[in-house]
């Protein structure tokens, strides 16, 4: 976890140094304010991670000698198929010709995305259908 | 040999462990599909149909500039064709194909997971491209035709003054739709390559493409959401009346491309990386030797990834409004990283056994045109160079070298892993073929429109009426564009011709890499084992135990006691 | 005329180690340019301006390092590919890293880049540089046209796509070009001059050039900027002084006068609104 760590840290200092030095020079806004904001998101997660693997055991994958056995056991959910993916798209589709055609189409754009959303927590909960 | 091999461990997914899977079959189970090997060749599949449709737009560009007034297209038709021809092939085509495609069916394998870290999110990515593209093709319907602004889509010729009609909305929607699909799949490629690796599977022993796709994954989080703010900006310009983007309202112009191309260079590097990771593995593999400078190859990539994104405005050196000494310090050091990738993929094939298939050749290939198109970025990361060449066909020819570098690139992937995905090897002969049609073609497609752009030739011209001079090297172009046509119908007789036709066993390539390792096409969650992990080439370790890689200084034959301290 | 208070980009740099790298950089850069007869073009023309002349000189540079490297490349790819060609079944030396050899191509590129970067400094400062003059006009670009203004005199030439208007400069005179969009983003492009620049509606871009040889010169759009974008051309001549001062005083009848004077006002106010919104929008250049 350490490296993975790392990488995000070291990307979110090197942007915040280019903000800095970018920002200082050219006095221009909008470049200094996405460049904070990728900053931002090499150090959040970074630290996150950083903080976490200090306090977290090795994990088979982190350890240069693991055996396949250590890594045995249940790794989480895969389910194997669902629908809902599909529903949601279709209704992330309507909601974004109802930008286009017409308002009304937020009407089943809205109500497929709530009907994947709620099926689609359910079925977590089941544990997907196989 | 087993003996190497741990006890056969099997993944166990959440349920319980079936070797097959039983799901719905038919069109439900293409709809309902959680797989990310079914998702990724759905992905596979519309990609290649993207690349045939852009294609087709470049084609007829090419025949309307193929006379200085031409009239196979109307001044309407072509600024329509050469807008889609720019988003279907940027949008559409080649970021899906590197990260959806090929990166949703090989990175889980290679990193020994039993599938993406989120299913049913990979799903929906791939609904949202192809829901996507749908919405932005359907712009060609409308009474008022496609989005006809350029690719980039500058304000304020993209306001609701200069491009009224649903085509440039469809072309928004379209964007937001394709850009969530990409930001999904990225937030999908962290999490598997940082969770779900195989015991010992260190990130100092994931292949490159792996790592190189782990970085474009971050990418696509720092400059998709960039872009689609901009958009959702643009539509509020469009139908919201405020002025973001119009000097009427006290809004700048300029602020578009600044965010625009805050998405657009760093997406430059999420094509390219892709493609980069793949060459490196193949010149590996066909040249029987591991991949020389496999660090440096990660931190060049780290560089690379680091530096796009600060160098946006060397798109925008013309506009006059922004930092020049910066931007062109920033887009010259990529220069570096990319020259330390050109040297190491040369270090790999030095003293190899290279072996000419069609995906060595097809990478041969890459690394030439790449080269061009490396070699003449680097004029356009000067200011006062890019002050004569910019909106030209220079620029042009620039960057279809290098996305002609990434077809070819990309179709060394598809004759490298088609067979670990299908179960069944292409034809070689028509490969090559097909490789010689397409890398000359290349050639004579870009190679004229950089003396086009020297001697003046402005970019997005539907006719060229005083300078009818330019026709003859315009028609070396067209000859060249149609070349690479015709090794796209190649491709296609090769994919019918070779239809199940010859079996590819588990490792044709004698690859180094885990996909190879399992069964091809793998089982349902991929493995039913795995080898041990000691190195970044688990397969080649397990085959060549006597082989393994050797440090600076070290010498055949490996010390019993050297030890791997990978 | 309001004169826009902000030097458009290049701001004069002011630390001594960079004066250094500039002066150690025109020394090569001066070497190729004494020879700039003999060294071929690399497809690009000198061009007649002053700028276009040094921007070309450096074409020739950079073309020479892409040969050069271009060239070790393809002779080390060739070799590579010809000499390490598959012969039998037998598993080569399992070499993956030479330290040594991997930081020498990453430290001399690294050197290149420097070198590249100090000579494009020296050109672009001339590109960039504004100096005082006399002669200024004011290019309005337009969906599908140019309009030139010659403040201070009755000149104004107007033109829509193939009409082709064309703007008078005298040679061997520095003229200073302030140059604004009234709709979209337009391209002003004179392949002669080897230059371009973003006509941007909002902001009034300035740039002086040179000419140092009379002619007619072709110029056009080259930001797309609409349904007629492959049309919208114009043309540059450049005539001796005593030629551009006949012309501009051939501005002389009532109707020049009043047509000068109203478009005039147009410009003002869009040079104004230009100026406000772009300090709203950056501070760039202090």
């Amino acid at each position: 976890m350490k490296v993975e760590a790392k990488i995000l840290l070291g990307l979110g200092l090197f942007f915040g140094l280019m903000c800095a030095v970018y920002w200082n020079w050219s006095l221009e806004n909008a470049g200094g304010v996405m460049m904070f904001a990728a900053m931002l998101l090499g150090f959040l997660p970074g630290s996150y991670y950083y903080w976490w693997s200090r306090r977290m055991k090795q994990r088979p994958e982190d350890n240069p000698q693991a055996t396949q056995t250590q890594g045995a056991g249940v790794v989480g959910a895969f389910p194997g198929s669902s629908i809902f993916p599909f529903v949601m798209g279709m209704g992330a589709f309507f909601v974004v010709l109802a930008l286009v055609f017409g308002i009304w189409l937020l009407v089943p754009g809205l109500g497929l995305v709530v009907w994947a959303l709620l099926g689609g927590t359910a079925e977590g909960r089941r544990g997907g259908q196989h | 040999m087993t003996d190497v091999l741990d006890p056969p461990v099997h993944v166990e997914p959440h349920d319980g462990g079936h070797e097959e899977h039983h799901g719905p079959t038919g069109i439900l189970n293409w709809l309902t599909t959680t797989d990310h090997k079914v998702i990724g060749l759905s992905y596979t599949v519309t990609a290649v149909i993207m690349l045939v449709i852009g294609g087709l737009f470049a084609e007829i560009i090419r025949g309307q500039l193929a006379t200085p007034n031409g009239t196979l297209v109307s001044l309407a038709q072509y600024n329509e064709l050469f807008t889609m021809h720019g988003s279907v092939m940027i949008y559409l085509f080649a970021g899906p194909f590197a990260f959806g495609a090929l990166a949703n069916i090989i990175v889980p394998i290679q990193i020994g997971a039993p599938d993406m870290a989120f299913p049913r999110l990979n799903a929906l990515s791939y609904w949202l491209y192809l829901t996507g593209a749908i919405t932005m093709l359907s712009g060609f319907f409308t009474a008022g035709g496609a989005a006809n602004f350029g690719w980039v889509g500058y304000a304020p010729l993209s306001n609701s003054l200069n491009t009224p009609g649903a085509g440039a909305d469809l072309w928004i929607g379209g964007l937001l739709l394709t850009g969530f699909s990409a930001i999904f799949t990225g937030v999908n490629l962290v999490a598997t390559i940082f969770y779900l690796r195989a015991p010992g599977m260190t990130m100092f022993r994931m292949p490159i493409f792996t790592w190189n796709m782990l970085v474009t994954a971050i990418l696509i989080l720092l400059a998709f959401p960039v872009l689609t703010a901009g958009l959702i900006m643009l539509y509020a310009d469009r139908h919201f009346g405020t002025h973001i983007y119009s000097v009427a309202g006290g809004g700048v112009p300029v602020l578009w491309q600044h965010i625009f191309w805050f998405w657009g260079h760093p997406e430059v590097y999420i094509l390219a990386l892709p493609f980069f990771g793949m060459v490196t593995e193949i010149i590996a593999v066909f040249s029987r030797k591991p991949v020389f400078g496999y660090k440096g190859m990660i931190f060049a990539t780290l560089t690379i990834a680091a530096l796009s994104l600060g160098v946006w405005a060397h798109h925008m050196f013309t506009t006059g409004v922004v930092l020049l000494p910066f931007f062109s310090i920033m887009s010259l050091l990529i220069a570096v990283p990319t020259g330390i990738k050109m040297f190491n993929w040369i270090g790999t094939m030095w003293r190899g056994q290279i072996w000419f298939s069609t995906a060595m050749l097809m990478a041969i290939g890459f690394l030439f045109t790449f080269l061009i198109g490396g070699l003449t970025g680097i004029y356009l990361a000067s200011p006062p160079l890019d002050f004569f060449t910019h909106d030209t066909y220079f620029v042009v020819a620039h960057f279809h070298s290098v996305v002609m570098a990434l077809v070819l690139a990309g179709m060394a992937g598809l004759y490298y892993w088609g067979p670990k995905i299908t179960g069944y090897l292409l034809n070689e002969k028509i490969g090559k073929a097909q490789f010689w049609f397409l890398f000359i073609g290349s050639q004579v497609f870009t190679i004229p429109l950089y003396i086009l752009g020297l001697q003046g030739m402005p970019r997005r011209m539907a006719v060229y009426p005083h300078d009818p001079q330019w026709k003859m090297l315009n028609d070396l172009s067209t000859l060249g564009a149609v070349l690479i046509g015709l090794s796209t119908v190649l491709f296609v007789v090769n994919v019918v011709v070779s239809w199940k036709k010859y079996p590819a066993g588990d490792n044709p390539w004698d690859a180094h890499t885990l996909e190879w390792f399992t069964t091809s096409p793998p089982p349902h969650h991929n493995f039913y084992r795995l080898p041990q992990i000691r190195s970044e080439r688990p397969t080649w370790d397990h085959n060549h135990p006597e082989h393994r890689a050797l440090h600076h200084g070290e010498h055949e034959p490996a010390h019993e006691n050297a030890g791997a301290k990978q | 005329m309001p004169t826009p208070a902000l030097p458009p980009q290049g701001a004069p740099d002011r630390s001594r180690r960079w004066r250094r790298v500039r002066r150690a950089a025109a020394l090569p850069l001066a070497a190729l340019v004494l020879s700039g007869c003999t060294v071929p073009g690399f497809g690009a023309s000198a061009g007649v301006t002053e700028s276009s002349k040094s921007a070309f000189h450096l074409w020739q540079g950079f073309s020479i390092g892409a040969v050069i490297i271009g060239a070790l490349v393809v002779v080390l790819m060739i070799y590579a590919m010809l000499r390490y060609r598959r012969k039998g079944d037998h598993i080569p030396v399992q070499h993956q890293y030479h330290l040594p050899l991997e930081v020498i191509y990453t430290v001399v590129p690294i050197l290149i880049v420097f070198g590249l970067f100090a000579a494009t400094l020296v050109v672009e400062n001339k590109a960039t540089a504004n100096p005082q003059t006399n002669v200024v006009v004011n290019v309005n670009a337009f969906q599908w046209g140019w309009q030139f203004l010659y403040p201070g005199t009755h000149a104004l030439v107007y033109g829509q796509t193939t009409q082709s208007p064309t703007m008078e400069i005298p040679v061997n005179t520095n003229v200073h070009i302030n140059l604004t969009s009234t709709d979209v983003i337009h391209g002003f492009y004179v392949h002669a001059f080897n230059f371009s620049r973003y006509a941007l509606p909002g902001v009034v871009n300035q740039f002086t050039i040179r000419a140092q040889s009379t002619g007619t010169f072709f110029g056009q759009c080259t930001q797309l900027c609409g349904l007629y974008h492959s049309l919208m051309f114009f043309q540059v001549k450049v005539v001796s002084a005593s030629d551009y001062a006949k012309w501009i005083a051939s501005f002389n009848n009532p109707a020049d006068i009043a047509a000068a004077a109203a478009a005039l006002k147009t410009t003002n106010a869009e040079l104004a609104s230009g100026v406000a919104s772009k300090n709203t929008y950056t501070k760039f250049g202090r």
